[in-house]
């Protein structure tokens, strides 16, 4: 089986859907000199018409995509999480609202691919990992893939799903390669990853970690790390947060009765928070210990290299979180 | 109104204070010791000199993601600037804001943005609050063809005519918004054009040439100052650098041919000055010569500074983020 990268991953899926479907089509800044690294060669493989360099103008594009899409068109969109803000109104007065709003008559088949940069030096402006704002908005789907494997699976399923879809592109993930089977390889001919069903990373006994896209590296680490002094974690990735696969998550805190959740986004008000907020509600008494979430701390991302590191979490700091809640 | 040689020698300094700042910037980005993105000013230095040139220490700038140069053209302090790309505690914004967000409240730099076009509302914002408290500053705003097409951008145009507000909109068109061309983005042949359909002047300059922006900043400045309202600038240039510092995989000639980078190259707005100069007799290329080992002097000791300055520690991560503390 091949090795491929985040990045090569949602690559693969797009020109496998762009075959498939005539009326898929992309769309987005600089597509065609690949700047976020995507979208290479193609132009060169489908034609202007259907990878389309968009202006500077994301409230714009944003909509014209979810017009298409009311028309038969199934629009894939690139941006990158700080750019969201310029189209709030399209995401939220629209895209999030149209189809409940006018009774289940809109259909609308878009996915939005949402590059995630942070821990890298870009300051307050290009480092959001504002998925969470999402999640408040009824209406979207919130995907966050934390490898090449569910981020191939996962896009090609939000590009068939009729409902918005924002998948977001963890840039610390990007670049990390996992294995992704060929389609010969594989029984349907083809990798699907379904929404709603959570991951078990790895199975353990003493303490749940769930990890949110990047955070589930971070799991990983710290699991590692504790494993040495006799610690089991069981960890688990959500995949996607609406639909979130809360079933997975409340049986292994079940077994575990203990649960660490890890989340790069800030903490208020994070998918931490309510991940930490349905496992109190429906799973209190299954916990032998306080929750613990490790999020970004609730400040805005800081440019200097002495400070971005500090904000976001860590292994450490979920080695610290675990050892919390075993007491 | 003519500028004389002290403010022609002046703008000849800025301009080599920015050149050199950027190259010192593209030399430390290359060795590593920074890692976030910057976006080299070189090539389009004489805009950001030419209009601020035109304006007072109490008017208001603003400026975006490609905006070292437009703070030093103002008058800041290059040490603190550079200390800030370094993320150090003695920079601008005490490390907090890096290369795209250097700014500089009391000379009236209120900040750049690493959003496209996001800053021009906020300059519209502060000649609204010229206007309301009868004072007599006036703002001006620097964005790129890019942002031109935000909405932002057309709404602010909109706001400031109705309101005749004392606002500059200074496009700086070099011709790429990262790869994506200028034909390939805008409807109509020139920004400038669009004035029209707000109601207020557009004036189509040559970027390349600092006096030329200066006269027709300071015509829109009077403007502006007598009440009349804003004007929309366009001025051509070029980016003689890659798009951005630390996206080293878009070479600057992918998407824009070798040779329309070189000819582009041959208006280097600091040779199209210096020569303005000498020709008019205003200096001799002595001192034209003096003036630019100044400034590299002046820019190792940024270097120098910003490295020298320590970097902000843990405590400081909590610092500034609200006038009361929650
Ligand atoms: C809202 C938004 N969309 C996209 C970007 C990514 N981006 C950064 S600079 C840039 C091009 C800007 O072009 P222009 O306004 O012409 O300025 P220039 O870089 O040419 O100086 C883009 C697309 C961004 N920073 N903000
Ligand atoms: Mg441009």
């Amino acid at each position: 089986m091949a090795t491929k990268t985040y990045i090569q991953a949602i690559a693969e899926a797009t020109i496998e859907e762009m075959e498939r479907d005539k009326s898929v089509f992309t769309m987005g800044e600089d597509l065609r000199h690949s700047v976020y690294g995507a979208t290479a060669g193609l132009v060169e493989r489908f034609g202007e018409d259907r990878v389309l360099d968009t202006p500077l103008s994301e409230n714009g594009f944003f909509g014209a995509a979810l017009g298409a899409s009311l028309c038969g068109m199934r629009p894939i969109v690139e941006t990158v999480t700080s750019f969201l803000w310029v189209g709030m109104d399209q995401l939220i007065s629209q895209a999030a609202k149209m189809r409940y709003m006018f009774g289940g008559q809109a259909e609308l088949p878009v996915t939005f691919r949402v590059r995630m940069f942070y821990a890298r030096g870009a300051s307050a402006h290009h480092s959001d990992r504002n998925y969470p704002v999402f999640m408040n908005t009824p209406g979207l789907k919130i995907i966050c893939p934390s490898n090449a494997y569910d981020a191939k699976g996962l896009m090609k399923t939000a590009v068939r799903d009729n409902d918005v879809c924002l998948l977001f592109e963890d840039g610390i993930a990007i670049s990390s390669r996992t294995e992704v089977p060929d389609n010969a390889d594989l029984p349907n001919g083809e990798l699907l990853v379904p929404f709603g069903v959570a991951n078990i990373v790895q199975p353990g006994s003493d303490v749940t970690i769930v990890g949110i896209a990047g955070g589930v590296q971070h799991a990983i680490d710290a699991a590692k790390v504790l494993e040495a002094e006799g610690v089991s974690a069981e960890i688990i990735d959500p995949r996607t947060l609406v639909p979130l696969d809360t079933e997975t998550i409340l049986k292994s805190v079940a077994k575990t009765g203990r649960l660490v959740v890890v989340d790069p986004a800030h903490k208020m008000c994070s998918a931490g928070s309510e991940i930490a907020a349905i496992v109190a509600q429906e799973g209190f008494w299954d916990l032998q210990a306080p929750i613990q979430v490790v999020a970004s701390e609730q400040i805005n991302v800081p440019y200097s290299p002495a400070l971005e590191p500090l904000i976001y979490p860590t292994p450490e700091k979920v080695v610290s979180a675990i050892r919390t809640v075993l007491g | 109104m003519a500028l004389d040689k002290q403010q022609l020698v002046e703008m000849y300094r800025r301009m080599c204070r920015i050149r050199y700042f950027e190259e010192a910037v593209i030399e430390i980005h290359s060795s590593g010791e920074l890692i976030g993105p910057a976006h080299p000013y070189i090539g389009e230095e004489a805009v950001a000199v030419g209009a601020c040139a035109a304006l007072r220490d109490t008017d208001r700038i603003a400026g975006n993601h490609r905006s070292h140069g437009h703070p030093i053209a103002k008058g800041g302090d290059v040490n603190r600037a550079m200390a800030e790309i370094l993320g150090k505690s003695d920079g601008y914004c005490k490390g907090k804001g890096g290369s795209m967000h250097l700014a500089d409240f009391s000379i009236g730099i209120l900040g750049e943005s690493g959003i496209v076009a996001s800053s021009v509302p906020i300059a519209t914002g502060a000649a609204l609050a010229a206007k309301l408290s009868k004072q007599d500053f006036v703002s001006l705003v620097f964005f790129g063809d890019g942002a031109s097409n935000q909405g932002a951008c057309h709404e602010s145009m909109n706001m400031a005519s109705l309101w005749d507000l004392p606002v500059i909109f200074m496009c700086e068109n070099n011709g790429y918004a990262i790869t994506t061309s200028y034909k390939n983005s805008v409807s109509v042949d020139h920004v400038s054009d669009r004035a029209s359909a707000y109601g207020m002047p557009g004036v189509l300059i040559d970027g390349q040439d600092a006096i030329a922006v200066w006269e027709a900043t300071n015509e829109a400045v009077r403007r502006a100052r007598a009440g009349e309202g804003p004007t929309l600038i366009e001025a051509m240039t070029y980016r003689f650098e890659d798009h951005s510092l630390g996206l080293d995989k878009i070479r600057k000639s992918e998407y824009r041919t070798q040779e329309e980078v070189d000819e582009a190259m041959t208006r280097d707005p600091l040779p199209i000055h210096r020569s303005a100069m000498i020709n008019q007799g205003f200096v001799t290329a002595t001192e034209c010569d003096e003036i630019e080992a100044t400034v590299h002097t002046e820019i190792e000791g940024a270097v120098e500074f910003a490295r020298n300055s320590p970097y902000p520690q843990p405590e400081d991560l909590y610092e500034d983020m609200w006038a009361t503390p929650v």
